[in-house]
């Protein structure tokens, strides 16, 4: 039944590729808002049907689940078992599943203590833009043999192939988590941040908005406790409710005005700011959410994180007229065009959806 | 054809930075992997990035294949030269650029050595995670080629979790900025294609890597069993206790004895199999920590649990596990180290599967492990001076391989492909997968002249071997025992 599906996704993309008509990948659609709308003439390939955990041992640390799975049946089995997925990853909606997860290469508020989704990412097997059904990586936590196709499919939003199935890495829950809140300006609060990043203290999460500075800790009670006491500041109760509303977006600061911007930098750049625009900070200031109440000039965002040493993406309110993602150099753009040509010669894999040109 | 292009190398770099006389291509023949050897055409010794540049645009203009190589300490023979082919050291690329405390990262030239970051951060209270047990010499460059792992990496991750940026060289000398200072790029991830590809691709000139906050505090216990089964099962239970080891190393009774008797660190020479299991962290997760590690190794039946009460002492207990490759070559004049890495409930029997072909081969072989995340480490003993041996090893060595891949596993955990494991490449992929991993290939490099003939090998060759790929778990009959 299940190898039924593939052979149907194989022979969808095969005919696709032979009449040359785009196909527009789908899962539980919960961040089709994410990058550039498919293209009007493609044809949805829903791989939402192929869903199911295929393996799954805690002591062994990796689970794999077929790409249509739910996000939130794998993360209900893990919590069974006191394990996670440390990325912490963003649903954006109930429907969100683990190839959508993959595909969009977004984290949460843990990613900058624990890794990202790449970081978690042992094994995938896709069927390329020729239909072949194609497995890399594995179900081992070390693997150098051949190049890292795997974690070359995060985040490429389907370009490169059709996700069938995944195997990650995961990690233990961690055995308490206290939030604490203080009181400081931007620029103290990234320093803040980073100082004590540099410091063995189980900081899992940060978060700055409206001169507040929120820090989780995670880890063993005794190690929390001890940390606290260094860190000083409030406890702050509801800290579970905060860190899944910044997740997930459903936190005040990110209600609309759209659009919102996504600026990933240095860390520890000086405070980035716009006219008539709100920012919330993540990732010991990594991070940085830019809600604008007026559209700032799209080349002043870009080359505000190009200075601080990154780029933005505009996370929410796509216009025709600014590009999502960060132009790429020439050098680079080349490269990306190659390897589009390799995975999918008759490019009809979500063709568009990650940059225009491909 | 070979002085001509001395001739044009020496137009752009210094007398002493091309070597072509015989003598003085002697010391580049191999890496780490000394059985194989192949003495290249010319070593060019650049020292810019400038430098490196144009002997790219001459390797293109005239089809030289070219091979990047750091310190030489791979053990798969990726660094190994092409005889009709430039060897490029870029060892004399040995600055480390900038430490930015704040920001935790360091810039460095590849041919920085690994423990050197370290070294040169811990003053801020930050070091660098990754550390193969060559760490001592073998170069961040070659670490970012191979993907390198460690003792640590359960807990730390691999080399493409620690680094952020590269600045690489194509072929066509055209400089790709891959990665940048923040925790994420747009578009495909570069970064994690370069890592581990073994000097395919492009030439890597500058890394920024991560450093992570030294922990406070360090402890390790040492757990001895009369049994490897329970060994392999006291892993399991500490990682289902929700603890992820700092460290957790495995080494096998011939192990123990070869260790024992050149180090005299203690090891209990009853022993089937001793495991070494660290943690690190703040004062008190490690007292927390410890305590419960102690009693899971004893309900898991140890016979003998030693816990480390001063760094002394943790740094004794470790050192007959570092010295295991020492250990070996005191035992036997050669020794030859595979990497296969499996899922952990296999280990017994991958191990018992070892010692059958031990005794069919009639060679000895040790086994070390990290065991936290499934590298298995067998060093097969052997006399290259004896006819026949060397072969005799290669081919014990390749059973290995396939059975960690019938074992769902994989013929590499971070030592890489590069010569010496081509063949096992047509056991785990298929001929699709292959001509993908040759479309990477040629996405960078059409021509094929960077490290030519590594890490993936040609569909005529697999042809050639009559390999049959396996799939893990889709085999026929998958529950007949192969070990």
């Amino acid at each position: 039944m299940q190898q039924a599906l593939i052979d149907q996704f194989s022979e969808t993309v095969r005919t696709a590729a032979e009449v040359g008509r785009p196909l527009h990948i789908r899962g539980g659609s919960s961040k089709s808002f994410y990058g550039y709308p498919p293209s009007e003439q493609s044809q949805i390939l829903d791989i939402s049907t192929y869903q199911g955990i295929i393996d799954y041992e805690p002591t062994e640390l990796i689970i794999t689940a077929r790409a249509g799975t739910r996000l939130s049946d794998i993360e209900s089995l893990l919590h069974q078992h006191n394990q996670m997925l440390a990325f912490e990853p963003p649903y954006f909606a109930d429907t969100a599943t683990i190839g959508g997860c993959v595909a969009a290469g977004l984290s949460g508020p843990r990613r900058a203590s624990a890794g990202a989704v790449r970081d978690f990412v042992l094994g995938v097997r896709i069927i390329d833009g020729s239909g072949r059904d194609l497995h890399f990586g594995g179900q081992v936590m070390k693997n150098v043999a051949g190049y890292d196709v795997s974690r070359l499919m995060v985040g490429a939003m389907g370009t490169l192939g059709i996700l069938l199935e995944v195997s990650l890495k995961v990690l233990p829950l961690p055995a308490v988590e206290q939030t604490i809140s203080l009181k400081m300006n931007e620029m103290e609060a990234i320093e803040y941040m980073n100082r004590w990043a540099g410091k063995p203290l189980p900081i899992s999460a940060t978060s700055y908005v409206n001169e507040q500075l929120h820090m989780r800790l995670s880890g063993a009670e005794s190690a929390v406790r001890a940390a606290h006491k260094q860190l000083g500041g409030e406890i702050y109760p509801a800290g579970d409710t905060l860190w899944k509303s910044i997740r997930e977006h459903t936190y005040d600061f990110f209600k609309p005005p759209i659009p919102l911007w996504r600026l990933s930098v240095k860390p520890t750049s000086p405070p980035i700011s716009f006219p008539q625009t709100k920012q919330l900070i993540e990732w010991n200031g990594a991070l940085r959410w830019l809600s604008c109440q007026e559209v700032p000039a799209v080349d002043s965002i870009r080359q505000a994180a190009i200075k601080a040493g990154g780029h933005a993406t505009l996370f929410q309110g796509y216009s025709s007229t600014a590009p999502v993602f960060q132009p790429l150099s020439p050098a680079l753009a080349g490269i990306h065009r190659r390897l589009k040509q390799q995975f999918d010669p008759a490019g009809i894999l979500n063709p568009g959806r990650l940059y225009p040109e491909f | 054809m070979s002085i001509d292009l001395v001739r044009k190398l020496r137009t752009f770099l210094p007398v002493e930075s091309v070597l072509h006389e015989k003598e003085d291509l002697k010391p580049y023949e191999c890496d780490g992997l000394s059985a194989y050897r192949q003495t290249p055409m010319i070593v060019v010794l650049p020292q810019t990035e400038t430098e490196i540049v144009q002997i790219l645009k001459l390797c293109l203009a005239t089809s030289t294949p070219v091979v990047a190589r750091g310190a030489g300490t791979g053990l798969s023979g990726g660094a190994l030269p092409h005889a009709k082919g430039i060897l490029m050291s870029l060892a004399k690329l040995n600055r480390i650029l900038e430490i930015d405390p704040l920001a935790r990262t360091a810039r460095v030239q590849p041919g920085v050595r690994n423990l050197a970051i370290s070294d040169t951060a811990r003053p801020h209270g930050l070091y660098y995670a990754p550390d193969p047990s060559s760490q001592i010499a073998c170069s961040i460059g070659g670490n970012v080629a191979e993907n390198s792992g460690g003792v640590h990496c359960l807990k730390y991750g691999l080399t493409v979790h620690n680094i952020l940026k590269l600045r690489i060289l194509t072929i066509d000398g055209e400089v790709l900025e891959i990665g940048s200072d923040s925790l994420d790029n747009p578009g495909f991830d570069l970064l994690a294609l370069m890592t581990g590809s073994e000097g395919m691709l492009g030439i890597v000139t500058e890394i920024t890597v991560r450093l992570i906050p030294l922990p406070e505090k360090a402890q390790l216990v040492m757990a001895t069993f009369e049994d490897i089964q329970k060994a392999g099962q006291a892993v399991a239970n500490v990682i289902a206790a929700g603890i992820i080891p700092a460290g957790m190393e495995m080494m096998d009774k011939i192990t123990i004895h070869a260790v024992e008797a050149f180090l005299h660190a203690g090891y209990d020479l009853n022993a089937e199999a001793i495991l070494l299991c660290e943690s690190d962290g703040t004062a008190e997760e490690v007292a927390d920590e410890i305590e419960r590690i102690h009693i899971i190794m004893k309900s898991s039946g140890a016979t003998r649990i030693t816990t480390s009460q001063n760094e002394a002492e943790r740094l004794r207990l470790w050192a007959g596990r570092k010295a295991a490759f020492p250990a070996a070559g005191r035992v036997s004049p050669d020794y030859y180290c595979m990497d296969g890495t499996i899922p952990r409930k296999h280990l017994a029997n991958v191990l018992k599967g070892i010692d059958t072909l031990s005794r069919e081969y009639g060679l000895r072989c040790m086994n070390v492990f990290h065991a936290g995340d499934g590298n298995l480490h067998p060093l097969i003993l052997y006399d290259a001076n004896t006819p026949g041996e060397l072969e005799k090893t290669e081919e014990f060595g390749g059973k290995i391989l396939e059975m960690c891949i019938h074992a769902g596993g994989t013929i590499t955990g971070e030592h890489g492909v590069g010569m010496e494991k081509i063949n096992q490449m047509c056991t785990q992929f298929a001929p699709d997968e292959l001509s993908l991993f040759h479309g990477v290939k040629t996405a960078f490099d059409p021509q094929g002249l960077l490290n030519p003939g590594k890490a993936v090998p040609t569909l005529h060759r697999c042809a050639e071997l009559g390999a049959m790929h396996v799939h893990s778990g889709s085999e026929k009959f998958p529950d007949l025992p192969r070990f």
